[in-house]
């Protein structure tokens, strides 16, 4: 059982949680996921990990409340446990050589994006980010960015704060304007790290994406996480989850991430009804 | 005298029809009465060629003896001397090609059911005696043993037995490997796997799951800084085979191990389950071996109006138990042998639309011996289905491989081993499927049970 240090509502979908994982915590580094299991018969999520404290022994992570797994997680209070947690899976993010960086971070994307940004900055590179949300009510870790970033720009759909437009909006005016990066990373939505690699393909800047598919068990068991990355097989939980954003197949990626579409809005209203009838009674 | 009767007893079965739409054990195990008849079927041979067949060499001819007096709790302590997992490996084991097919009786007749003798004995011993095992004294070594499949538990077992303070580390979960992730329900109930890694657990077997050796821990730590004297790996088969062929992306291919760990280690058979499954109409799954019969016969507990098995040799290549072939067919898995994938075909929102394969037919023998399937010209044709299972295979996982220095692996990714099952690293041993690549439950018992009595050996002159 791993328990919850702390808790907190980062905007209406979107929560942070601190376990207790010292094991994890002592290896994690950014980049890398953990899988965990809310209760007895739950089911085995990935979520990439948001930060960690080696010294307290606890791991950080950020969620967007999407489904039934995700509806019970956050069901669980400061001081309550979760059932299962393991990691740190996955390669960590490689950051050797960079000098100059952009960091994209879309939605909840952010959370894994900012760990990223966070040791770039430490290691002495120069970091971009551009992060966007829907409006100005989904923004989040507005001041963790501001502080490891040398540029911050927040774009939104319908320009509630920062500038209106997308990402890939800035980050275009951005190279445009003569900034020259060694690395552009991309972490958020499929259609976001799609457009972001056609953009910097364009301008020949090696990019790097986190996909964050369907798994299981996240050490290369079940291949469900598998994706074609240069047209080759590869699996996101032992290969990844970071990829050449150049090389990946974005469209068949997005496909393979509806597989249980239906199921899972049946699973989160299923979640809610369960949840409601605990609050009634 | 004995009972000269040149057949088995035969094993009370569901009947097919009904276990076909049900996740229960298909086969309902002996009664006290056909168990002491099928045992005095056996001549008790001086020279008891049986136990030469066994992996673990268990005294065979004296726990049927002890069932023919009806003592069955008398020859379970006789199994349990060899075997750490009987009520498993009653249900699992291949005998038919290991100790049954040595047997004296088999010549002219059938040979002794050592198999459901062995797992007529476990299941009794564990509805009548809940008395578990008392920990010896500890000796003051600690072993790591990585991995809670058949080769960990076998090894952890044996050192436990003998004193040793065992930590199992098991990235799922759950404990068991393959025996929860991998073989159904129907075929090994989880709560006699549960049952087994109790007995462990009396013995001091500590187990630590959603712990990943090579991720969480390395090896070097837990030798340098964590104690542990030895190490054995038993990690097995890990990653999932693909054939390479168009389409294998698409929605609704998946691989064995995954449909497998969907519906046995996260109970996506139960309909109130949290994890999604393809409840697919018409499926295929690609391969002969006991994985293959495994995902196909839960492919039509899923609800699949047809099964199809597709296999590229012929019905005496197939590599499944013959039992299990058996079964397949009773329960209306349709065999299409001598056919060979070669395309995975695109249907409505990337789904699966059928899949193209073409006819075999079969040519000279080839490095294994069997004979090597060749292409029939122009016989291409479309099998209407819309799931897709590879069931073809698996390499061993590189998490261990990539994180422990020294340790020498085949070009293939398997840990080499010499026979006591030692590795190119001093105190860390391997065995089971990570050593050998993807086979049985009792090979890896085997390998477990060598590798706990060399490491023995190594830390008592110690």
């Amino acid at each position: 059982m791993f328990k919850i240090v702390a808790k907190e509502s980062l905007n209406p979908t979107v929560s942070k949680m601190v376990i207790s994982a010292p094991a994890i915590a002592k290896k994690a580094e950014p980049g890398q996921f953990i899988i965990l299991r809310v209760d007895e018969d739950g089911e085995r999520i990935p979520l990439t990990i948001a930060d960690f404290d080696r010294e307290n022994g606890t791991v950080t992570i950020i969620y967007q409340i999407v489904g039934g797994t995700t509806k019970a997680l956050d069901a669980k209070k400061e001081g309550e446990y979760i059932c299962d947690f393991v990691g740190p899976l996955g390669r960590a993010t490689e950051t050797d050589g960079i000098k100059k960086v952009a960091v994209i971070g879309g939605g909840v994307g952010c959370a894994i994006a900012l760990p990223v940004a966070k040791k770039l900055h430490e290691l002495g590179a120069e970091v971009h980010s551009v992060v966007g949300f829907r409006n100005k009510d989904l923004v989040i870790l507005q001041k963790e960015f501001t502080e490891y970033s040398d540029k911050y720009i927040i774009m939104t759909d319908d320009g509630s704060i920062g500038e209106k437009g997308l990402v890939t909006d800035a980050l275009k005016k951005l190279i445009e304007s003569g900034e020259k990066y060694d690395e552009v990373i991309a972490i958020g939505p499929l259609i976001m790290m799609k457009f972001v690699c056609k953009l910097t393909k364009e301008y020949g800047i090696k990019t790097t994406v986190s996909m964050n598919p369907i798994m299981i068990d996240g050490t290369g068991m079940c291949g469900g996480c598998r994706l074609t990355v240069g047209g080759k097989v590869k699996f996101a939980c032992v290969d990844g989850p970071d990829f050449d954003g150049h090389e990946v197949d974005f469209d068949e990626a997005m496909d393979r991430g509806t597989m249980y579409r239906e199921f899972e809005r049946h699973s989160y209203e299923e979640t809610c009804n369960l949840l409601n009838k605990s609050v009634e009674a | 005298m004995p009972n000269m009767s040149l057949k088995k007893n035969e094993m009370p079965h569901q009947a097919p029809e009904v276990r076909a739409r049900n996740f229960k054990e298909v086969a309902l195990g002996y009664t006290a009465e056909q168990a002491i008849d099928e045992a005095k079927r056996c001549l008790n041979c001086k020279n008891r060629p049986c136990v030469s067949g066994c992996p673990v060499n268990i005294a065979i001819p004296e726990f049927i003896a002890l069932v023919a007096e009806g003592d069955f709790e008398g020859a379970y302590n006789v199994i349990t001397r060899q075997s750490s997992l009987p009520a498993v490996c009653g249900r699992v084991c291949p005998q038919e090609t290991q100790c049954e097919s040595k047997c004296v009786r088999g010549i002219k007749g059938e040979p002794v059911a050592i198999g459901r003798l062995e797992r007529f004995v476990a299941d009794w011993h564990n509805a009548n005696c809940n008395t578990l095992p008392v920990a010896p004294e500890s000796n003051g070594h600690k072993v790591a043993v990585i991995g809670s499949g058949p080769s960990g538990l076998a090894c952890a077992g044996d050192l436990a037995k003998k004193g040793y303070s065992v930590t199992v580390f098991e990235a799922l979960h759950v404990a068991g490997g393959v025996l929860v992730y991998g073989i159904p329900e129907f075929r090994l109930p989880k709560a006699i796997v549960a049952k087994e890694i109790e007995t462990l657990k009396a013995l001091g077997v500590e187990i630590k799951t959603n712990y990943v050796v090579g991720k969480t821990v390395s090896i070097d730590e837990l030798m340098k800084e964590e104690g542990f004297e030895a190490v054995f790996i038993g990690s097995g088969a890990g990653l999932p085979r693909f054939m390479g062929i168009e389409g294998e992306n698409l929605k609704g291919v998946y691989s064995a191990n995954e449909f497998l760990t969907r519906i046995n280690l996260m109970k996506a058979y139960k309909e109130d389950s949290k994890t999604p499954i393809f409840r697919a109409k018409r499926v295929a799954v690609c391969g002969g071996g006991n994985v293959a019969m495994d995902a196909a016969r839960s492919a039509l507990r899923l609800g699949a109006d047809e099964v199809y098995i597709v296999y590229r040799r012929g019905e005496s290549e197939l590599p499944a138990r013959a039992e299990e072939v058996e079964h397949a067919k009773e329960e209306g898995v349709i065999f299409k042998l001598l056919t060979n994938p070669t395309k995975i075909l695109k249907g409505e929102n990337g789904m699966v639309g059928g899949m193209e394969c073409v006819e075999m037919t079969l040519g000279e023998p080839d490095a294994s011996g069997r004979r090597r399937p060749v292409v029939k010209e122009g016989s291409e044709f479309v099998l209407d289905v819309d799931c897709v299972i590879m069931a073809i295979g698996t390499s061993p996982n590189p998490l261990i491989k990539s994180t422990t220095d020294g340790l020498d692996t085949e070009k293939w990714g398997g840990i080499i081993a010499d026979e006591t099952g030692l590795t190119s690293r001093e105190g860390v041993y391997a065995g089971g499927d990570a050593v050998t690549g993807a086979a049985t439950v009792i090979l890896a018992m085997g390998a477990g049970k060598t590798a706990a009595s060399a490491i023995d050996e190594q830390l008592k002159n110690k």
